[in-house]
């Protein structure tokens, strides 16, 4: 006797389980009853599960009977002449959904060559294992799963053809590539997916080589002729956003160019470009500290709005600006209204980005490496055929990491850009890497891949020969441009007068403990105090009692709150953190006095 | 050759060098300006003043710890034997612990048995055993409520001891109960008729344990062959009575128990047992740290005659300064406890300059200009 559980309820016993379920599957395959119903039989606590519940992962398979694919040509060409369809095949019972406990009862065989007679079911593809990302990354089945995950991270953050509409759109920190190419070795997810309507790199020549050590530690190194010629352009974009609040009392925003007489105004230059509206114009060329947007806000607190002054100078200034340094071009200005009612502007900021030292490019190999050196193109090593790659990329990249995919890809497309096709380069299932050789052979090359190239600044021949080809490269959205920062001088922190913290404060690079140790190990002494003087202030210290003295500037002297006028005052000069230190150890009830000494 | 003029310039060590390169017929002129040029080399190795060695031996430590973290805790190669390596055993040494987590003792033997003669014996006779391990058996009989022990004959033979003598040893450490040998056994019966079973089960859980012979606190024993000579290497410790066993070279036997072996040689044994182990964790595991940052960290544990860790109540508890004590570790404790006493800070180191802005008294920063009056 078999328990038989629906949905988790039980519903009864079967006296034969194997047959009830060969029965029940073979009357859910001729679409007697829901495909999306499965059967679990549990042999080892005699149950059997049925479920129709919602919420499970399921996932189709083709279905094998007596060592067959139910698949067979006849319904492959169908398909092609598009007589049937995917729905078509499930309805036939050739193609089915398992859930994770039914598969429990199914043996799948990865490739139509595994099937043995115990089979049950058979992948539609091996590639069906990967997702779509994964899916991108070509010859795949060469190089380790870490890897391959790694590609397919880089790939999402590839800068590409993201949507069609972008130019009406007002994303927040987007990049657009400006001439992206479909890859020449792709797989079918690329198919699939439409890749070549939204593609998200470009097809570079490539050379495995060193260039005077500019592409040590994944470093690569870019022509600056292909740079000049389009490669890796991209155009970034940030919207400025404004919108008219309304506050208690009637007061309101107000976007206008602001007034002179308004609390907080900035210069004249820095409203140049404003309209009559406030708003700025289109194509307008903006740069640090300019204003996008301006507007002026009602007081803060209602409570200093009193008698004596006027209403109008105490509006403040709040406009838009750019933020610290950026720079860019207004692309798209939009007057609004958002769901309050409220009037919005938002005002779209283009700027283009040209390959620099320090931008992000990588491979779909998880091969990812920072511009090191941009080479004039007269500089470059050329092959006999006058080839100059466009990207130089370290051979210390590949031993330890194994990515033999990334050189397989070289070949492939370069076989590819040769004789002018796509290359298949699915997981598991591409074109055999024998067969591009071969090819390539039959091109005229080396089968290896290897070319004989000249030193661009000598015009000398390498003795080794080089790895040559075409591969996809695709450029990440870290660019320099957006992350580069460093301070010479700027603002502080309110409470420790020391310097702010991160690039959007205009804050530099802390000088730490253990750097600060090897400024004391060198004995550079006076190098040091020079370096922790961003908070040095002069304090007047009361000789008497050892502690602060106040200084008052109208009387100009200096006196002491618990000694009085009578005491010697004098001013050292210490850290403002120091100083801190002394209110805090004050604040808990000692007594720290400073007895001062003559240095000299 | 050393020239006569330099032996009390130059440390012994750079003479014994220059003795054995410098061929034996060299002119005397050619020796002096040797003697003159090596004299000058050595003075340019000297640290010079205001040099920030205690920082420098801090750094040189601290950084190739950095990379140690992720290769801990392998064996040390020694069979059967686990040993405390890497960080962790850095850590112990430096901290002063006085439990560190793997005692050891390499023993080095006199002639005849250095050379493998009884080794194995003398290995199992120095190793602490206790009843369980010379026991075949230990059973309680609860019709007539005794403890039987069945020995094991050829353990107790290789031990040198008998049946009645480990009786007369047993009798000695245990209360309240006769003990009686027979002749591969021994019987323990209660003095008192009633005695509850409960209790019996108790004695005989202790009787697993209790000493019988060996060296105690001598856990395990291993002999090993050390170039061509045989050492044994012990876990645990007790290098007083090792010391005392007569077959035992009592010049190069140690132990890597900082606290035992000031106790038994001395506080300079202690530094150089601290100065070897350190350097053995760092050789060992392929980083190259400058000994002398290593005897200048082991120095200053041991100066005043007693170790002392590197924590705040060791080495830091012995700093001037309050505001240093205070940025090492607990600052508010340091503070308050200054306060109570009224304690000045005279501002003569690094850290308190560096935290009030001043120029450290270190490198560029120590040197001052001193003028003399001139009389009138």
């Amino acid at each position: 006797m078999t328990e038989v559980y629906l949905n988790s309820k039980f519903i009864g016993t079967v006296e034969d389980s194997t047959a009830f379920v060969e029965s029940m599957l073979s009357e859910r395959r001729k679409s007697k009853f829901s495909n999306s119903l499965n059967i679990f039989s549990d042999k080892e606590n005699d149950m059997l599960f049925i479920e129709a519940s919602k919420g499970r992962l399921r996932r189709p398979v083709l279905v094998v009977k007596e060592g067959k694919s139910l698949l067979t040509e006849k319904h492959k060409a169908q398909i092609t002449k598009k007589e049937i369809s995917w729905g078509d095949l499930i309805d036939q019972g050739i193609i089915e959904y398992l859930d994770a406990a039914e598969e429990e009862n199914a043996y799948i065989a990865f490739r139509e060559g595994d099937i043995t007679p115990e089979t049950t079911h058979l992948e539609i593809s091996p590639m069906i294992i990967f997702g779509l990302c994964t899916s991108l990354v070509p010859f795949s089945n060469h190089t380790p799963p870490t890897r391959v995950n790694m590609g397919s991270k880089n790939q999402k953050q590839a800068l590409g053809f993201y949507a069609a509409n972008f130019l009406l759109r007002m994303d927040m920190d987007v990049s657009i590539l400006e001439t992206p190419q479909a890859p020449i070795v792709e797989s079918i997810m690329h198919k699939i997916s439409n890749y070549d309507k939204h593609p998200s790199g470009q097809n570079l020549v490539v050379a495995i080589m060193s260039y005077k050590g500019y592409n040590m530690e994944d470093a690569i190194i870019i022509n600056r002729g292909s740079v000049e010629r389009g490669i890796g352009r991209s155009t970034y974009f940030r919207p400025a956003v404004a919108e008219e609040l309304r506050y208690s009392g009637g007061l309101i925003d107000e976007i206008c160019v602001p007034d002179k007489d308004v609390k907080g105004y900035r210069s004249e230059k820095d409203y140049r470009l404003l309209e009559e509206d406030g708003i700025i114009y289109p194509e307008a060329k903006i740069k640090e500290d300019d204003v996008i947007i301006g507007k002026t806000s009602p007081p803060r607190f209602l409570s200093s709005l009193d008698e004596y002054s006027l209403a109008s100078n105490l509006r403040r200034e709040s406009s838009s600006t750019i933020k610290h340094g950026e720079k860019g071009v207004v692309d798209f200005v939009l007057i609004t209204e958002n769901e309050e009612g409220n009037k919005l502007i938002q005002v779209r900021l283009r700027d283009q980005r040209i390959p620099e030292i320090g931008d992000k490019f990588t491979s779909r190999h998880g091969q990812k490496g920072v511009v090191g050196l941009i080479v004039d193109h007269a500089d470059m090593p050329f092959s006999a055929s006058g080839i100059t790659p466009d990207l130089i990329f370290s051979p210390h990249g590949i031993p330890s990491r194994m990515t033999i995919s990334h050189l397989i890809e070289l070949i492939g497309a370069k076989v590819g850009a040769l004789s002018g096709r796509f290359i298949d380069g699915t997981t598991f299932d591409s074109e055999p890497e024998k067969a591009l050789r071969d090819e390539l052979l039959r091109m005229g090359f080396r089968e290896n891949g290897t070319e004989t190239l000249y030193n661009g600044e000598t015009g000398e021949m390498f003795e080794t020969r080089i790895y040559i080809g075409n591969m996809y490269y695709l450029k990440l959205r870290h660019m320099v441009a957006n992350k580069i920062h460093s301070r010479g001088r700027g603002p502080i922190q309110l409470l420790t007068r020391q310097p702010t913290e991160g690039r959007a404060l205009e804050g530099g690079l802390r000088l730490g403990e253990m750097e600060k140790d090897t400024f004391v190990a060198h004995g550079a002494s006076m190098l040091l105090k020079e370096r922790f003087d961003s908070d040095r202030t002069v304090v007047p210290i009361c000789e008497t009692c050892g502690l602060l003295a106040v200084y008052d500037e109208f009387k100009k002297r200096s006196f002491c709150p618990m000694c009085g006028e009578n005491t010697e005052v004098s001013n050292i000069e210490i850290a403002y953190a120091f100083k801190l230190l002394l209110d805090e150890i004050k604040s808990f009830g000692i007594y720290p006095q400073l007895k001062l000494k003559n240095k000299y | 050759m050393a020239v006569e003029e330099y032996k009390d310039k130059l440390p012994l060590k750079i003479q014994e060098e220059l003795n054995e390169i410098i061929p034996k017929n060299t002119a005397k002129s050619k020796l002096n300006m040797i003697n003159e040029q090596v004299y000058k080399e050595y003075m340019k190795m000297k640290v010079e003043p205001g040099e920030g060695v205690g920082l420098v031996a801090a750094e040189s430590i601290g950084e190739p710890g950095t990379q140690m973290t992720l290769n801990t805790f392998h064996f040390a190669g020694v069979a059967e034997m686990n040993v405390t390596v890497g960080l962790p055993r850095i850590i112990e040494i430096l901290d002063g612990s006085k439990a560190i987590s793997t005692p050891m003792m390499e023993i080095y033997l006199k002639s005849p048995y250095s050379k493998g003669k009884n080794i194995k014996e003398l290995a199992t006779n120095i190793k602490e055993t206790t009843l369980k391990e010379a026991a075949k058996e230990i059973s309680v009989n609860i019709s007539n409520s005794t403890i039987e022990i069945t020995l094991n004959m050829e353990k107790l033979k290789i031990l040198n001891l008998n049946v009645a003598k480990l009786a007369k040893q047993l009798n000695e450490s245990t209360k309240g109960f006769h003990v009686k040998a027979a002749d591969d056994s021994i019987s323990f019966k209660p003095r008192s008729k009633n005695t509850e079973l409960n209790e019996i089960f108790k004695l005989k859980e202790k009787l697993k344990d209790v000493y019988i012979s060996g060296i105690k606190r001598i856990k395990q024993v291993l002999p090993v062959k050390r170039g061509d000579e045989f050492v044994i290497i012990t876990a645990g410790t007790n290098l007083h009575e090792i010391l005392s066993l007569d077959f035992v070279d009592t010049t190069r036997t140690t132990c890597n128990d900082i606290y035992e072996i000031v106790e038994v040689l001395g506080i300079e044994a202690a530094r150089q047992t601290i100065i070897n182990e350190v350097s053995k964790v760092i050789d060992a595991q392929g980083l190259n740290v400058d000994i002398r940052h290593i005897m200048l960290v082991s120095d200053l544990m041991c100066h005043n005659g007693n170790i002392k860790g590197i924590t705040r109540y060791g080495v830091i508890s012995e700093k001037s300064s309050i505001l240093a004590k205070a940025s090492f570790e607990t600052p508010i404790k340091h503070i308050i406890n200054a306060s109570l006493v009224g304690e000045e800070d005279k501002l003569n180191s690094v850290i308190e300059n560096v935290m009030l802005n001043q120029p450290v008294p270190i490198g560029t920063g120590l040197p001052s200009l001193v003028s003399r009056k001139v009389p009138e």
